[in-house]
C-alpha cells in the first residue's frame, strides 16, 4: 500500500482544492437564496476534510510521482472526484447515488447526457454547479492540477500526456509543463468570457448565459432548460453558439500559437482545421438538402438554420438541441452520430477519436492503395506536410481498433440487457464520444433516466473511457499495471 | 591573374583545369594530400595542405597576393569562414563561395562585406538542377543554357532528318520561320570539330547545332532542325542523392516524377520532404523493378547517382527497355565521349555545368555569363560593351568593322530599349520585357551598355575577345 502514498497524497491535495472550487456555487445559493447552500456547504466539507486527511495521513512520504503513478493519478481524478462532485445532486436533489454519479461524470467528461428531468425547476446554484464541471472537465482536471499546484511539477508531463486527446502529445508550446498549462486555460478562460458576453448581448440573462458559456466552451451540452437550446428559440443565441462551439472544437494549441504571435498563420498550419471545417460544412449543406428535400422542413432556409445548429451541435460532441432531431428522416441523426465519432480536433475540448487520427487512418488507407500499386514505394504517412512517425501510426492503429471494440461490445452489453439496438448503440455512442444525447429513447427529447442503474453505469464508464482515450484507463486495469 | 582555390572535390579540381589552361597562378588548397598530388601531377598548379578554415593555412598558400579567392570545399561553414578570413586579414578583392544550403542567401545582410564578405556565391548542385529543369522542358535539346536574365537562349540540337533546315544551307531559315522570329546559328559540329556556319554551309543529319534567339521564339526555331517531340509529362530519376532530390523537388509541381533510391533511410528521408514525388525503394539497375514501375511509360530517364557507371548502365537499361530519353550524370570525361550518342541521349557534367558561373568572374571586363560547352572546348560569353568609340574597339562599330578572331563571332545582342515590349510565352504567360534581342548582321552597330553575346569555339582566342571588350585605360 505504500508504495501508492504519493498518489494518495497528491490526490488528496487535488480533492482539497476541487472541495475549494464549490465555494463558487456556495457564493451564489447564497446571494440568491435558492435554497441548495446547505447541500453545497455539507459537500464541500467532506471534499475538503477527506482530501486533507489523506494528504495528513501521507506527510511522511517524500517520493515524487513516478511515470506509473501518473496514470493511476490520472484515473484516479477521473473516477474519484465525480463521487465528491455528485454529492450535491444527492443531498440537495434527493437522487439516487447512480444517478448522481452518472451526472457528475457526464458534466467532468464534456458529455451533457442528463438523468434530471425538469432542469428549469432547479436551483440556480446547481445548474451553475453542472455547468462548472463541464468547463473544469473540457480542458482537463489535470492540466488545471499541473496549471496551479507546482507538487504536481515533475510527474506531470506525463499525467498531462495521459489527459490531453490526440495522436500526438508532445507539441510544447512552452519549455515548461506548467507554463503550457496555463497557457492553454488563460486561452480557454478567454475564449469562455467572451461566449458568456456574447450570450448575454444576444439575449441571455446572465446566469443562462453564464452557465452555457460553460457548456459551450467546454463542449458539453448541458442546458438548463428541458427544452435545451430549444427554449430559446433565437437564431442570434444559435448563431453566437456555433461560432463558439467552432472554436472550442479547434485544437488550443493553435489557438494559443496564434495568440501568442498575433497571428492567424497558426491556423492555417493547422492540418486538422480545413479539414473540420469541410466536413462541417459539407454536412450541414448536404443535411440541410435532405431536409428540405425530404419535406422536414418547409424552406429551405429553415432546414438550414435547424441543420446548422443541430449538426454542429452533434459533430462537435455538444449536444445542444433546438429540436427533437430524432424526428429527423433515419439517415440525418445516423450522419451526426457518426460525424461526432471523429470531427473535433486533438486537443480541443471535444471528444472522439479526433479529426488528425481519422486523417491518419485514411491516409494510411490510402499508403496501402499505393503500395499495392507499386510495392517499392517509400511513402510517408503525411499528415499536414509532416511525416507521421511510425510508433505514432501504430498507436493510431491500435487506439481505432479498441475504439471500435469498445464500441461493440458495450453495444451488446446493453442489448443483453434489454434495450432495444438503436437505442443501445446510440448511447454508447453519444457516450464514448462524449457528445451526449443518443437516439430513440435516449434521443435529445429525453434523458438517459429510462435507463436501469446497471445500464447507466455502462454508459458512466463508456464515457470515462472516451474522455481518456481509451488507454489511460485501461492500462490501470490490467494486471501487469499491478505488478511490483 | 592569382587564383586560390579551397577544395580539390570534383568542383575545386574541374575550376582548376579550366582556369589552369588560361596562364592563371593557381594554388589548390585542400587536406587531403594524395587529392592535391595527383592534381599537381595532372595540372600546372601548386598545392598546399591544410584546413583551408585556418589564417596560417590560407597564409601559406598565398593569400595576401591573391586576386581571387574561390572556396568550394564540401562545407558551407568552412567556405563562409574562408571567405570572411580572406576579407578581413588579407584583403582580397574577390571571394566566391560555395553554398550548399540557400538557408545563407535568405537574407542578403549576411553575405556582406561587415559579416561573412561572400562576393558571390554559387551553388553547383543548383546550376545543374536548373539545367536539367531546362532539358525537361525542351525534350528535343541538347543543351538549353540562358542569357541576359533569360532573355536569350541558346540550345544545342542534333539536327535529324525530318527537321526543315536538314539537308539546306543556313541562309534558307529565315525564309522558314514565322515573320518576326530571327535566330543565328551559332556554331556547327560535325564528328566532333567545329564547323564555321556560314551562310551556304549545309546542316547535316547528325549535326550538333547551337542555335541562338530570344526566349520565346526557341521552340519554332528549333523546329528546324528535327521533329519536336510529346511535351514530357512523366519523369522517372535515379538516385535520391544530393543532385536527384533537388531536381525531384524542383520537378514534381509539374511533372509526374519517381524517383529510385537504393539506401531504404535515405528513400524515407527524402519521401518525407517531397510531398508529391513518388519514392521508390530499389535498385537502379533492376530491370525487375522498371518493369514494373513501367519504365516504357516515362518520358525521360535521369540519372543522378554519385556513380558514373551506375548513371551509364541505369540510362542505358532505361533506353533498352522502352524508356523515350534517357539522361545520364557523368563525371568522367573519356566516359562522357564514350556513351554520348549511343544508348544515352545526354552525358551531363556537373563540373562542366557549374563551372560556367564561376568563369564569368574570372574573365576581364564586365561579362555577365559564360557558358561552358562541349566540355570546354567552346565557350560562350556575354558581355557588357562600355565606353564611347575613342575608349572602346567596339562600341560605336559596325561588326563588320571589328578585328576578325578566329572562331569567335558576336551571336546575340540584346539591347535596352525605349518602350516595353510584351512578349508571349509557352502561348499563355504574358510578359512585359524592357530589353529588345536583336540578331546582328554585318552592319549592326554596337552601342554602349548592350549585352554582347559571343559565341567562341576556341577556347585560346578567348583571351582575344575579352582584350577585344575592355575600355581602355582612363575611362574611369
Amino acid at each position: 500500500m505504500q508504495r501508492f502514498y504519493p498518489v494518495f497524497r497528491a490526490f488528496g491535495l487535488i480533492a482539497f482544492c476541487f472541495g475549494l472550487l464549490m465555494l463558487v456555487p456556495i457564493a451564489v445559493s447564497f446571494h440568491l437564496d435558492d435554497g441548495a447552500a446547505m447541500a453545497f456547504d455539507e459537500a464541500a466539507l467532506v471534499t475538503v476534510g477527506t482530501g486533507l486527511l489523506m494528504w495528513f495521513a501521507t506527510r511522511r512520504e517524500r517520493r515524487g510521482l513516478r511515470v506509473r503513478d501518473g496514470f493511476l493519478l490520472v484515473a484516479m481524478i477521473w473516477t474519484m472526484l465525480p463521487l465528491y462532485a455528485c454529492l450535491p445532486f444527492m443531498y440537495h436533489l434527493d437522487m439516487s447515488f447512480t444517478d448522481a454519479y452518472f451526472e457528475a461524470v457526464s458534466g467532468l467528461t464534456a458529455t451533457g447526457a442528463t438523468v434530471i428531468e425538469g432542469l428549469d425547476a432547479l436551483p440556480p446554484s446547481i445548474n451553475l454547479w453542472r455547468g462548472f464541471l463541464v468547463w473544469i472537465g473540457g480542458m482537463g482536471l489535470v492540466v488545471l492540477a499541473v496549471a496551479v499546484l507546482p507538487l504536481l511539477g515533475i510527474g506531470g508531463r506525463q499525467m498531462f500526456r495521459a489527459e490531453t486527446p490526440g495522436p500526438m502529445k508532445d507539441n510544447q508550446l512552452t519549455p515548461r509543463i506548467a507554463e503550457t498549462a496555463k497557457g492553454l486555460w488563460v486561452v480557454y478562460g478567454g475564449f469562455t468570457v467572451a461566449c458568456c458576453l456574447a450570450y448575454y448581448w444576444a439575449g441571455m440573462e446572465w446566469l443562462d448565459a453564464v452557465m452555457h458559456g460553460f457548456t459551450t466552451m467546454g463542449l458539453g451540452g448541458f442546458s438548463s432548460h428541458d427544452a435545451s437550446f430549444g427554449y430559446f428559440d433565437s437564431p442570434a443565441l444559435e448563431a453566437v453558439a456555433i461560432v463558439f462551439m467552432l472554436i472550442a472544437g479547434i485544437n488550443f494549441a493553435t489557438h494559443f500559437l496564434a495568440l501568442h504571435g498575433r497571428s492567424l498563420r497558426a491556423y492555417r498550419h493547422d492540418a486538422e482545421l480545413g479539414w473540420y471545417l469541410g466536413v462541417l460544412g459539407v454536412s450541414v449543406l448536404g443535411i440541410a438538402l435532405y431536409l428540405a428535400e425530404t419535406g422536414t422542413y418547409r424552406s429551405f432556409v429553415e432546414a438550414l438554420r435547424y441543420a446548422a445548429f443541430n449538426v454542429v451541435s452533434a459533430a462537435t460532441t455538444t449536444g445542444y438541441a433546438t429540436t427533437d432531431y430524432n424526428l429527423w428522416p433515419f439517415f440525418a441523426p445516423l450522419w451526426m452520430l457518426f460525424l461526432c465519432s471523429f470531427t473535433t480536433s486533438a486537443g480541443s475540448t471535444g471528444g472522439g477519436i479526433k479529426m488528425m487520427r481519422a486523417l491518419v487512418l485514411y491516409k494510411q488507407v490510402y499508403r496501402e492503395l499505393v503500395r499495392a500499386m507499386h510495392p517499392a514505394a517509400v511513402y510517408p504517412v503525411r499528415v499536414g506536410g509532416q511525416a507521421v512517425p511510425s510508433p505514432i501510426l501504430f498507436a493510431v492503429l491500435a487506439f481505432a481498433f479498441v475504439y471500435m471494440v469498445s464500441i461493440v461490445s458495450m453495444t451488446l452489453v446493453l442489448a443483453f440487457s434489454g434495450l432495444e439496438i438503436v437505442t443501445a448503440f446510440s448511447a454508447v455512442v453519444a457516450s464514448i464520444n462524449n457528445l451526449g444525447p443518443g437516439l430513440n429513447q435516449v434521443g435529445p427529447a429525453t434523458t438517459f433516466a429510462v435507463l436501469t442503474d446497471f445500464q447507466t453505469w455502462v454508459c458512466a464508464f463508456a464515457m470515462l473511457l472516451g474522455r481518456l482515450e481509451i488507454f489511460t484507463l485501461l492500462v490501470v486495469l490490467t494486471p501487469a499495471f499491478w505488478r511490483k | 591573374m592569382r587564383i586560390i582555390i579551397l577544395g580539390a572535390g570534383q568542383v575545386g579540381a574541374s575550376v582548376a583545369e579550366a582556369l589552369a589552361s588560361e596562364a592563371n597562378d593557381i594554388t589548390i588548397v585542400d587536406q587531403n594530400r594524395d587529392v592535391l598530388a595527383e592534381l599537381a601531377d595532372r595540372l600546372d598548379v601548386s598545392i598546399v595542405a591544410g584546413n583551408a578554415a585556418y589564417p596560417s593555412v590560407l597564409r601559406q598558400a598565398g593569400v595576401e597576393d591573391a586576386d581571387m579567392l574561390v572556396a568550394v570545399t564540401q562545407s558551407d561553414q568552412t567556405n563562409l569562414v574562408a571567405c570572411k578570413i580572406a576579407r578581413t586579414l588579407f584583403n582580397v578583392p574577390t571571394r566566391i563561395a560555395r553554398l550548399r544550403s540557400a538557408d545563407f542567401l535568405e537574407d542578403e545582410r549576411l553575405l556582406s562585406d561587415e559579416n561573412f564578405a561572400v562576393s558571390h556565391a554559387i551553388c553547383p548542385e543548383q546550376d545543374i538542377t536548373e539545367t536539367i529543369a531546362k532539358l525537361v522542358e525542351f525534350p528535343e535539346a541538347l543543351q538549353v543554357l540562358d542569357f541576359a536574365e533569360g532573355r536569350v537562349t541558346l540550345v544545342g540540337v542534333r539536327a535529324v532528318e525530318g527537321g526543315l533546315l536538314v539537308g539546306k544551307p543556313i541562309r534558307d531559315m529565315r525564309g522558314h520561320l514565322p515573320r518576326g522570329i530571327d535566330a543565328r546559328i551559332a556554331a556547327i559540329f560535325r564528328n566532333h570539330k567545329a564547323v564555321d556556319p556560314e551562310g551556304g554551309t549545309v546542316v547535316e543529319s547528325g549535326d550538333e547545332v547551337f542555335v541562338l534567339a530570344a526566349s520565346e521564339h526557341i521552340r519554332p526555331v528549333m523546329r528546324e532542325l528535327r521533329r519536336m517531340l510529346k511535351p514530357v509529362r512523366r519523369v522517372m530519376i535515379a538516385g535520391a542523392g544530393n543532385i536527384g532530390a533537388r531536381v525531384a523537388a524542383r520537378l514534381e509541381q509539374a511533372y509526374e516524377v519517381k524517383l529510385l533510391e537504393r539506401d531504404r533511410a535515405r528513400a524515407e528521408l527524402v519521401a518525407q520532404r517531397l510531398p508529391k514525388t513518388l519514392v521508390l525503394h530499389g535498385d537502379a539497375t533492376d530491370e525487375k523493378l522498371f518493369e514494373q514501375e513501367n519504365i516504357d511509360e516515362m518520358d525521360l530517364f535521369l540519372a543522378l547517382t554519385n556513380d558514373d557507371e551506375d548513371n551509364i548502365m541505369a540510362a542505358s537499361l532505361a533506353k533498352r527497355l522502352g524508356c523515350k530519353r534517357v539522361v545520364a550524370l557523368i563525371n568522367r570525361r573519356a566516359y562522357a565521349d564514350m556513351v554520348q550518342g549511343g544508348p544515352i541521349d545526354i552525358g551531363l557534367s556537373p563540373a562542366q555545368v557549374s563551372i560556367g558561373s564561376l568563369l564569368a568572374y574570372v574573365r576581364r571586363g564586365d561579362v555577365e555569363r559564360v557558358h561552358s560547352l562541349r566540355r570546354g572546348a567552346a565557350e560562350a560569353l556575354e558581355i557588357v560593351a562600355h565606353g564611347d568609340h575613342s575608349t572602346s574597339k567596339v562600341v560605336g562599330r559596325r561588326i563588320d568593322e571589328l578585328p576578325e578572331i578566329p572562331g569567335a563571332h558576336i551571336a546575340a545582342i540584346v539591347r535596352r530599349s525605349e518602350k516595353p515590349e510584351i512578349v508571349v510565352r509557352n502561348d499563355i504567360l504574358v510578359e512585359t520585357v524592357r530589353d529588345k534581342v536583336v540578331i546582328p548582321h554585318h552592319d549592326t552597330v554596337i552601342r554602349s551598355d548592350d549585352h554582347v553575346i559571343v559565341f567562341c569555339t576556341r577556347k585560346r582566342n578567348v583571351r582575344d575577345v575579352e582584350k577585344l571588350f575592355q575600355v581602355a585605360v582612363g575611362f574611369l
